[in-house]
C-alpha cells in the first residue's frame, strides 16, 4: 500500500523489538468476540489512476457552476479566485500543519491569523475578531450564546431577514427555548423587530444584506437594541458587501457575525466554509473560538502565541464559553490570502462590480413578464416573485441549462406565502449573456 | 528592545522592507500592513461607476484601511511565512490525540475537480446527483467500519460531532419522557471538548476517576450510574492510548441504567478495520476526517466530524440527509418525525466527504486495518525503545496507537516537560502533545501514525534517548534555553495574555518630550 512506508521484514523486525508474537498481541485488550470478527466487505486498496477514475466519474454526475449562467446565492456565492491563492494554500507547511501548540515552530499560521483578525476587524469594523469558527451559520448561534453571557438575559429575536438556515441552527442550538423569537419569513424587506425588544432581551439578530437581498438599517436597530438593554448581533452572509457598504461596528453593532467563503474559498457543495466573528475589545473574554496575539520573545524579537485560552475548553473543560476547539484554519488563510491580493482598491472594485451586475440584472428581470423584483435596496442578490410556482420554474430553466437562483420554498417549505419567490444572485462573474439568457428563458417558460 | 508610545514590541520589520537577518531561508517577515499599502492590489477588475439609488444611503464613509499586495509580492509573503512552519511533509509530527499522518495529494487533486468544488450547496438536486452518490457512498464506509445504524456526516469538526450526538441523546431522551436525566459521565482522562459539549448541552458534568492502570473501571461507572444519569462520554482507545478492555461491560451497565454511550472517536485511527466500535455497544461516535482519513489539518481546521449512530439514535439524526428514491437520489432538508432539525447551513464539509473517500478507496478495506495495525505497531516500537530511559505510568502492557510518559524520569534535573519539549525542535521534530491526558503527570503524549517509516522512528527514538540522558546528566540549560534554532526563541505567553495585541495599528508617532 503506497502510503505505508513498512516492509513485512520491518514490522517482524519491529514486534521482535517490542517482543510480541503477532501484530493481535498487541490488541490484546480488546474483547476477543470484538476483534476481527467480521468481513467488511469493502473494496480492496487500489491504484492511484483507479481512485482518479471512480471520482471523476462521480463529479461527472453534478453540473458546476462553470458550466452555464448561474444566479445561485442565498448565502454561498460563486467568486473568481486568484490562481495564487490556491496554489500557496496547497503548500505542505500550510496544508499539513495542525494547531499552532508550538508558536516557536507555527510562526506562519501566527502571523497569519494574526493578520486575518486585523483583516475581519477593519472590514467589521470591530475592536477584535476570531480566529474564525466553522461558518456564518453556526457563528450566529454562538453569537446568540455569548450575547446571554453577556446580558445575563435569555430573550433571543431573529429577524425575518435572516437566513432560513441560520435560523434552524440557532433553533437546533437551543431547542425546545421558550425565550427564542423567530419573526416570520419578510420578503419585501418590511421592518419587523424593533416591536419585539424588551427589557428581558439579550439580543437581536438582523442580517444584511438580508436573505431576501434588502439592505437593513443597521443603526436604527443598533438604537432600538441599546435602548433597551439588549444587544444587536448582525449577520452578513456576502462579505463582498462590505467592500461598498458602511461597516457593522460604525453604525453601532455588538457582534458581527459573517460568512467568509466569497472571499478565498470554492462553493464546495456548502463546506468547508469559515466562520468571521468581531465583537467590542470589552466582550473578548466571552467570545467563543481561538484568539491569536502578539507578544516577544525570549530574546526581545516579535512574535505570535494563542492566547486567552482560559476561555477554551482544553483549559476550562466544561466552564468554557464553548465547546469549539477549532477554527477553519486553511480557509482563513485562502481568505486572508486573497484579501491581501485585493486590498482596499481591489476589494471596492469588487463590490462595485457585483452590485453593476446585479443592477443589470434586476433591470432586465424588470422588463420580463410575469416577474416582479422585490427589492428597493439590494447589494448582489434580490427576490422576485413569479407568476408561476418558483420550484418547479427553476426546474424546468436548470433542464435548459441556466441556474437560476434558489426557489425560497426549498428553505420554506411550510410557508405557502413563499411559493413563488426566487433569491437570486449576481457577482462579478455574471456576463451580460448569462443575464440575456436567463431572462429570455424566463419569459418563455412564463408565457 | 525599542518601544514605541503604545509599549508595543517593535521587533523587525516596522521598517517597511523584509529584514532577513538570520538567514535567508528564515526571513523575519513583516506584516502584510507594515509592506503593503492600500493602493496596490494584485488582482486586476475594471473600476466601474455605479449609482447609488438601490443603496439605500447605506454606502461606507470612511476608508477600510486595508493594504494590498501585487501578486508577487504576496507569493513571497505566504511562502516566506509559511517556512516558519513546521509541517507533516517536512518532519515527524507526533502529536498524541491528533493523528498527523501524510495527506496523500490525490485527496487535494479529487477535491478540486469542478464536479466537486464548483457545486453550489442550493443548486436543484437533479444536478448534483454525483455529490449526493458521493455522500452516500461515504456514509456506507463509516457505517460498515463502525458497524452502525446510520451516519451524520454534517458535522463541522470533532466537537460539532460530540454537540450533534449528545443533542440526538438529549432529543432521544425528551422523546422517551426521561428530561430528568441532567448528568452525564466524564472520565478524567477525557478531551476537554467531552465536558465542554455536555455543559454547552445544560448537563452537569460527573468526573469519572481513572484506575491506576490509565482505564476506566466498569466498577466506578456502575457507583456513579443512576436514574438521573444521561449519557457517559468514553474515549476509546482512551487518551492515554489504552484499548478499555470492559468497554463492553461498561456499555451493557449504562444501557441497563437507561443511559446511552457516546464515545469520542478522536482515536479511531488505532481500530479501523479491526474493531468495529459498534460491536463494542456504542449509541453515537464522531469520526474526524481531518484524524484518521487523512483530509488535511491545514494549521487548524477546517476538520470533519461526521457522527455514526445506533439504531436507537438514528431517528434523531439531523438534517439534510441523503435518501434513495425511485428517481435516484434525494437530500432530506425538511423531516417530519423525530429529528433534531440543522446544525449547520448547507450539506457540510463536502470538501472534506471527498478527499476522506478518496482515502478510503485509496486503501481499501484490508489497506485501512494494515494502517490501523501500523499506527498501533508503531507507537509500541517507539514504547518499547524508550521504556528504559523514561518513566512508563500504566505498566507493560501494549498501547494502542500513541506511547504515553510521564515525567517522573526527569526528578530532580530541573527540565520540565515543556522544556524537553522545546529541545525536541532544535533536533527537528514537532514536540509530542504535552501536559495531556491530565491523570498523569507532566505527560508526553506520542503519536507517531502508520505514515513513519521504521528509519525515522529509529532516529526519533535515538534522539529521545539522548535528550533523556542529557537530562539526566545535568546539563538542564540545553533544556532551558531552547529552542534555539527555530524562527523564535521561547515565546512569552503570559505577556500575550495579560495586555493582548489582537491586531495591527498604525504606530502612532512619538510625541515630543517635553522640556
Amino acid at each position: 500500500m503506497r502510503y505505508l512506508p513498512h516492509s513485512q521484514a520491518e514490522r517482524a523486525e519491529m514486534l521482535g523489538v517490542i517482543g510480541a508474537a503477532n501484530i493481535d498481541a498487541l490488541f490484546s485488550a480488546v474483547p476477543a468476540k470484538a476483534l476481527k470478527n467480521f468481513d467488511l466487505g469493502l473494496p480492496a486498496h487500489s491504484p492511484e489512476f483507479l481512485v482518479e477514475a471512480h471520482m471523476r466519474a462521480l463529479a461527472g454526475k453534478n453540473r458546476a457552476g462553470a458550466d452555464g449562467p448561474f444566479f445561485v446565492g442565498a448565502g454561498a456565492y460563486r467568486h473568481h479566485v486568484p490562481a495564487s491563492v490556491d496554489h500557496l494554500i496547497q503548500r505542505s507547511e500550510w496544508l499539513t500543519a495542525y494547531t499552532p501548540y508550538q508558536p516557536e515552530i507555527s510562526q506562519g499560521t501566527l502571523q497569519m491569523l494574526f493578520e486575518f483578525q486585523t483583516q475581519v476587524a477593519k472590514l467589521t469594523g470591530m475592536d477584535v475578531a476570531n480566529a474564525s469558527l466553522y461558518d456564518g451559520s453556526t457563528g450566529t448561534a454562538e453569537a446568540v450564546l455569548m450575547a446571554r453571557r453577556l446580558t445575563r438575559r435569555n430573550k433571543i429575536v431573529l429577524s425575518g431577514g435572516l437566513h432560513p438556515h441560520y435560523r434552524d441552527v440557532v433553533r437546533a442550538y437551543l431547542k425546545d427555548d421558550a425565550d427564542l423569537e423567530c419573526l416570520s419569513a419578510s420578503p419585501e424587506g418590511q421592518g419587523d423587530i424593533l416591536d419585539h425588544i424588551d427589557e428581558t432581551t439579550a439580543a437581536i439578530v438582523v442580517q444584511t444584506p438580508d436573505f431576501y437581498g434588502h439592505l437593513r438599517n443597521i443603526k436604527t436597530a443598533a438604537d432600538a437594541a441599546h435602548a433597551k438593554g439588549a444587544l444587536l448581533i448582525v449577520v452578513i452572509t456576502e462579505v463582498v458587501s462590505l467592500g461598498l457598504l458602511e461597516a457593522p461596528g460604525a453604525l453601532g453593532a455588538d457582534i458581527v457575525v459573517a460568512e467568509g467563503q466569497s472571499i478565498g474559498n470554492a462553493l464546495n457543495f456548502g463546506g468547508p466554509y469559515l466562520g468571521l466573528m468581531a465583537t467590542r475589545k470589552e466582550f473578548i473574554r466571552q467570545m467563543p473560538g481561538r484568539l491569536c496575539g502578539e507578544t516577544v520573545d525570549a530574546e526581545g524579537q516579535r512574535g505570535f502565541v494563542l492566547t486567552l485560552s482560559t476561555r477554551e475548553q482544553h483549559i476550562r473543560r466544561e466552564k468554557a464559553t464553548s465547546n469549539i476547539c477549532t477554527n477553519s484554519g486553511l480557509c482563513a488563510l485562502a481568505f486572508s490570502i486573497h484579501m491581501a491580493l485585493l486590498g482596499e482598491a481591489g476589494f471596492t472594485r469588487l463590490a462595485r462590480l457585483n452590485h453593476a451586475n446585479a443592477c443589470k440584472l434586476a433591470d432586465a428581470l424588470e422588463a420580463v413578464a410575469g416577474v416582479t423584483v422585490l427589492n428597493k435596496t439590494f447589494f448582489n442578490e434580490m427576490t422576485i416573485r413569479t407568476s408561476q410556482p418558483a420550484a418547479s420554474l427553476v426546474e424546468r430553466l436548470a433542464k435548459r441549462g441556466i441556474l437560476a437562483g434558489v426557489p425560497v420554498s426549498r428553505l420554506e417549505p411550510t410557508d405557502p406565502s413563499v411559493a413563488n419567490l426566487i433569491v437570486l444572485a449576481a457577482t462579478e462573474l455574471t456576463t451580460d449573456a448569462d443575464i440575456a439568457a436567463l431572462c429570455a428563458a424566463l419569459a418563455e417558460e412564463l408565457a | 528592545m525599542s518601544m514605541n508610545n503604545q509599549g508595543r514590541p517593535t521587533g523587525t520589520g516596522t521598517s517597511g522592507f523584509a529584514s532577513t537577518s538570520g538567514s535567508a531561508l528564515l526571513p523575519n517577515e513583516p506584516l502584510l500592513f507594515e509592506t503593503g499599502d492600500t493602493e496596490h492590489s494584485g488582482v486586476d477588475l475594471p473600476d466601474v461607476t455605479i449609482s447609488s439609488g438601490r443603496l439605500g444611503g447605506f454606502e461606507r464613509k470612511m476608508p477600510l484601511d486595508l493594504a494590498g499586495l501585487t501578486e508577487p509580492e504576496a507569493m513571497r509573503h505566504y511562502v516566506r511565512l509559511s517556512r516558519l512552519n513546521h509541517s507533516i511533509d517536512s518532519g515527524m509530527y507526533p502529536l498524541g490525540s491528533c493523528t498527523m499522518k501524510h495527506n496523500p495529494r490525490l485527496n487535494e487533486k479529487m477535491a478540486r475537480l469542478p464536479g466537486f468544488s464548483d457545486i453550489h450547496p442550493l443548486q436543484p438536486v437533479s444536478t448534483v446527483q454525483g455529490a449526493l452518490e458521493l455522500m452516500n457512498e461515504l456514509s456506507h464506509w463509516l457505517m460498515t467500519l463502525t458497524n452502525t445504524a446510520a451516519v451524520a456526516l454534517t458535522p463541522k469538526a470533532g466537537a460539532h460531532g460530540e454537540l450533534l450526538g449528545m443533542m440526538a441523546i438529549k432529543a432521544a431522551q425528551a422523546a422517551a419522557g426521561q428530561d430528568h436525566r441532567k448528568i452525564v459521565l466524564v472520565p478524567e482522562s477525557a478531551h476537554g471538548t467531552n465536558p465542554a459539549t455536555a455543559a454547552f448541552l445544560g448537563y452537569s458534568v460527573r468526573p469519572i476517576p481513572a484506575r491506576a492502570d490509565g482505564t476506566v473501571d466498569v466498577q466506578a461507572v456502575k457507583d456513579a450510574l443512576s436514574p438521573d444519569v444521561a449519557a457517559i462520554m468514553l474515549t476509546n482507545p482512551n487518551t492515554c492510548g489504552l484499548f478499555e478492555p470492559q468497554v463492553i461491560e461498561i456499555a451493557e451497565a449504562v444501557h441497563a441504567a437507561g443511559a446511552f454511550f457516546y464515545c469520542d472517536g478522536a482515536n479511531f485511527n488505532a481500530i479501523m478495520g479491526v474493531v468495529r466500535p459498534g460491536d463494542l455497544g456504542i449509541d453515537a461516535m464522531h469520526i474526524n476526517l481531518h484524524k484518521t482519513f487523512s483530509t488535511p489539518h491545514g494549521g487548524g481546521g477546517p476538520g470533519a466530524g461526521p457522527v455514526v449512530l445506533s439504531a436507537a439514535l438514528a431517528p434523531f439524526a439531523p438534517v439534510p440527509f441523503v435518501r434513495k428514491h425511485a428517481g435516484g437520489l434525494e437530500l432530506v432538508e425538511h423531516a417530519e418525525g423525530e429529528v433534531l432539525g440543522r446544525i449547520t447551513a448547507f450539506q457540510g464539509q463536502m470538501g472534506m466527504y471527498v478527499r476522506a473517500l478518496t482515502y478510503m478507496l485509496s486503501h481499501g478495506g484490508d489497506g485501512l486495518a494494515q494502517a490501523a495495525q501500523d499506527a498501533v505497531l508503531n507507537a509500541n516500537y517507539i514504547k518499547a525503545r524508550l521504556a528504559h530511559a523514561f518513566s512508563v505510568p500504566f505498566g507493560d502492557y501494549p498501547t494502542m496507537h500513541e506511547a504515553l510518559f510521564d515525567d517522573s524520569f526527569l526528578a530532580g534535573t530541573g527540565v520540565t516537560t515543556l522544556d524537553f519539549a522545546k529541545a525536541l525542535i532544535d533536533e527537528g521534530f514537532h514536540p509530542m502533545t504535552m501536559y495531556f491526558p491530565l491523570v498523569v503527570h507532566g505527560a508526553m503524549l506520542i503519536e507517531p501514525t502508520e505514515s513513519e517509516s521504521k528509519q525515522t522512528l529509529d532516529r526519533f527514538c535515538e534522539v529521545m534517548e539522548e535528550l533523556a540522558a542529557d537530562a539526566k546528566a545535568g546539563n538542564s540549560e540545553r533544556f532551558t534555553s531552547a529552542p534555539l534554532k527555530a524562527p523564535r526563541r521561547r515565546l512569552d505567553e503570559t505577556r500575550a495574555a495579560r495586555s493582548p495585541i489582537l491586531k495591527w495599528e498604525r504606530p502612532q508617532e512619538l510625541p515630543q518630550a517635553a522640556e
